[in-house]
């Protein structure tokens, strides 16, 4: 497999834990993707991931992340601050990113370049809402996701075709369309 | 799906159950491979030590055991390189933090680096078998094309974009790849390393009322499944009952949930059509309540669930694949450890585990019949996979249940005019790592440490075997970083 994969993990039942998938969903639906170019919600998935990211070009990723910051904070990681800062210690040998890009080192199938968002949350209690200051870092995390790949040389066109903006149909309610008037433009500011 | 069929009495055709079975058969193997090589195996294989193994005897022991074609010198040569890259480069990553060099590890050089290998291999042969999920579901991790009444997989031998012979060819080619894996590594492995510490079939009993579902229905109306699954009382398998059908009273009228020890309002003890949960916490209290987790009953009894619950349910069935795998496992740890090992000592620790890759192997047997029926059922012309539900006034109560990769999952639903009253889960990790009961019995997890040895409390690998044993469902836990590497948890057992 090779091409970007932008991949967000975490779990959407609690709160600013599913940042991650939901700012890789409003990423998927506002731009027109190339065929090089993957979206992938990775949930609370683990090694089932490892096909997904082996090979990759890019491996762009976003988390919840607790960086001892204000909520709403955004920590770019990559290379060897990434590897140094992957790790969980709940357990020995618990599967997490870290375990997983380990897995794809011991394959041989390490991404070429990996890059982490990570948001920092205010609240994990269970609920399906984002916090207000990490609802506002979703959408500037969706522009820094573009341009991560802009500065790559892809193209990426809003998409025309816009959906509307429901991501899962129990969240069905009255959305501002994006990109119109100023409460668009403020969204979409970075 | 299967708790909304019931409820509103809606058969489901026989493409969508084979479907359906498929994915879940697929899921499991790639989940008990997960678990056997990346999230358990490294409680007993100490990966250091394989460094100093010498790659010609432990190919030379592979070869004795397998005819396997990847346990070679060279193999075996290449994998102490690639762990010893690892290591000089201070990044152990996935193996950071492995109680390396404990005393509790036994196993030889030439076993650990037997395993070490596999380990990668496996690493390789779980992503396969888990193509099947994708495949049929549409997308992993997150699959697309189930629901109430079948699936939506339109099937059209002939058209590219539907479920077509190219795919079901593609789909039996995976199947086929994991199950040499499967027999000849995995079930080799858990015999070899098994021998190696067949004290532990001493240890970790627990609960030994082993409750598991039948599965892999073969008819629309779930009366008929290709695995058995029932309740063994006390671990007397010849007292099994099975459950016998989607609507089987047995185990509707028997499961219940007790709050007295978990933190939610009250203090009742309901079956799930009637439960509520409002949580309520309070202090950690070990006389009182200490857990999110409720605590389930079967027959008002505490009960083991997941793998070696679903081995020792079908093999008192008289399943004769499962029967084929225990023995074949057993033999070969008598034969290694040079003393007879019978099914007695499955109720433990490593019994657990074992029984996760005899599991394995009986599911992707399984498979292969439900590939078979598929293509039969198509070729007879039913190419139907759905019937719409249709949910009128009124009340509609039901309940479905699964046997999961953990064990046997339920759910419950009351449906009153067209919207949900009622919805209650009763999972397999509640089974297991419920605290005690109305009654104040534990559940399997607590009562399995009762007795585990620990040779090091600042490093108690042995309570992390005997609780792994179990595959803990972790998947709904917070996954997120600390940017210091700190300590996040400390646990303290008294």
């Amino acid at each position: 497999m090779s091409g970007t994969l932008v991949m967000g993990v975490g779990n959407i039942l609690l709160s600013d834990e599913g940042v991650g998938v939901r700012t890789v969903l409003d990423f998927e639906r506002k731009y027109a993707l190339p065929d090089t170019v993957d979206v992938l919600d990775g949930g609370t998935a683990g090694i089932e991931l490892l096909r997904h990211i082996a090979g990759r070009g890019l491996l762009l990723m976003v988390d919840a992340m607790d960086t001892a910051s204000p909520p709403g904070d955004i920590t770019r990681f990559t290379g060897e601050t990434l590897a140094g800062r992957l790790r969980t210690r709940i357990s020995p040998h618990q599967l997490g990113l870290s375990d997983l890009l380990a897995a794809a080192a011991l394959t041989g199938e390490t991404p070429a370049e990996v890059v982490l968002y990570g948001i920092q949350p205010e609240s994990i209690e269970p609920g399906l809402d984002l916090s207000p200051p990490v609802e506002a870092a979703r959408a500037r995390v969706v522009e820094r996701l573009a341009e991560e790949l802009r500065l790559r040389g892809v193209e990426l066109p809003v998409r025309t075709d816009q959906k509307d903006a429901d991501e899962y149909f129990w969240q069905r309610r009255p959305v501002p369309k994006v990109i119109s008037g100023t409460e668009g433009q403020k969204e979409t500011e970075p | 799906m299967r708790t909304v069929e019931n409820a509103l009495g809606l058969p489901v055709p026989k493409n969508a159950q084979y479907i359906r079975n498929m994915i879940m058969g697929a899921h499991a193997v790639h989940d008990h491979l997960v678990h056997f090589y990346h999230l358990c195996a490294l409680d007993w294989v100490d990966i250091v030590s394989a460094l100093s193994a010498d790659p010609r005897a432990a190919a030379a022991l592979a070869q004795s055991l397998s005819d396997w074609h990847r346990n070679t010198h060279e193999e075996f040569k290449a994998t102490q390189q690639r762990l010893q890259a690892l290591v000089d480069s201070g990044q152990l990553g996935i193996f950071g933090s492995g109680y390396w060099g404990h005393p509790a590890m036994k196993l030889p050089p030439e076993v650990n680096l037997l395993a070490a290998a596999h380990y990668l291999q496996a690493l390789e042969y779980q992503r396969e078998i888990n193509k099947v999920v994708a495949l049929l579901g549409g997308k992993t991790p997150h699959i697309q094309n189930v629901a109430v009444g079948g699936v939506a997989n339109p099937i059209n031998l002939d058209s590219p974009d539907t479920l077509n012979m190219e795919r079901l060819y593609h789909i039996r080619t995976l199947i086929d790849t994991a199950d040499e894996f499967i027999k000849k590594v995995a079930l080799v492995d858990v015999a070899a390393v098994g021998a190696f510490y067949a004290d532990w079939t001493a240890h970790g009993a627990g609960v030994t009322n082993y409750l598991s579902a039948p599965d892999m229905p073969m008819d629309e109306r779930g009366t008929d499944f290709t695995l058995p699954g029932g309740y063994i009382p006390a671990g007397d398998v010849s007292r099994f009952t099975p459950i016998k059908s989607f609507t089987d009273e047995f185990f509707e009228k028997n499961v219940k949930e007790s709050i007295k020890h978990a933190w939610y309002e009250g203090e009742w003890d309901r079956h799930p059509y009637e439960e509520e949960t409002v949580p309520h916490y309070t202090d950690f209290d070990d006389s009182g309540k200490y857990s999110w987790v409720k605590a389930p009953t079967f027959k008002g009894e505490p009960a083991q669930v997941g793998p070696l619950a679903n081995v020792l349910c079908m093999y008192a069935a008289g399943h004769e694949p499962t029967r084929k795998y225990v023995t074949q496992v057993l033999d070969t740890v008598s034969g290694l450890a040079k003393t007879t090992v019978g099914v007695g000592a499955l109720h433990s620790t490593i019994g657990r585990i074992a029984g996760r890759v005899v599991r394995c192997a009986v599911l992707n047997d399984t498979l292969r019949g439900q590939w078979q029926a598929l293509v039969d059922n198509i070729s007879s012309g039913d190419l139907s996979t759905f019937n719409p539900p249709e949910i009128g006034s009124g009340t509609y109560q039901g309940f479905g249940f699964h046997e999961a990769p953990r064990g046997i999952l339920s759910h419950w639903i009351v449906i009153e005019n067209g919207a949900i009253k009622n919805y209650q889960a009763v999972v397999p990790s509640t089974w297991n790592a419920g605290p005690r009961n109305d009654k104040d019995a534990p559940g399997p997890y607590e009562a399995s440490l009762v007795g585990n040895p620990v040779a090091d409390p600042e490093k108690p690998l042995e309570v992390l075997r005997t609780v792994h044993s179990f595959d803990p469902c972790l998947a709904c836990a917070i996954h997120m970083f600390d940017p210091d590497n700190g300590e996040i948890v400390r646990v303290r057992v008294q």
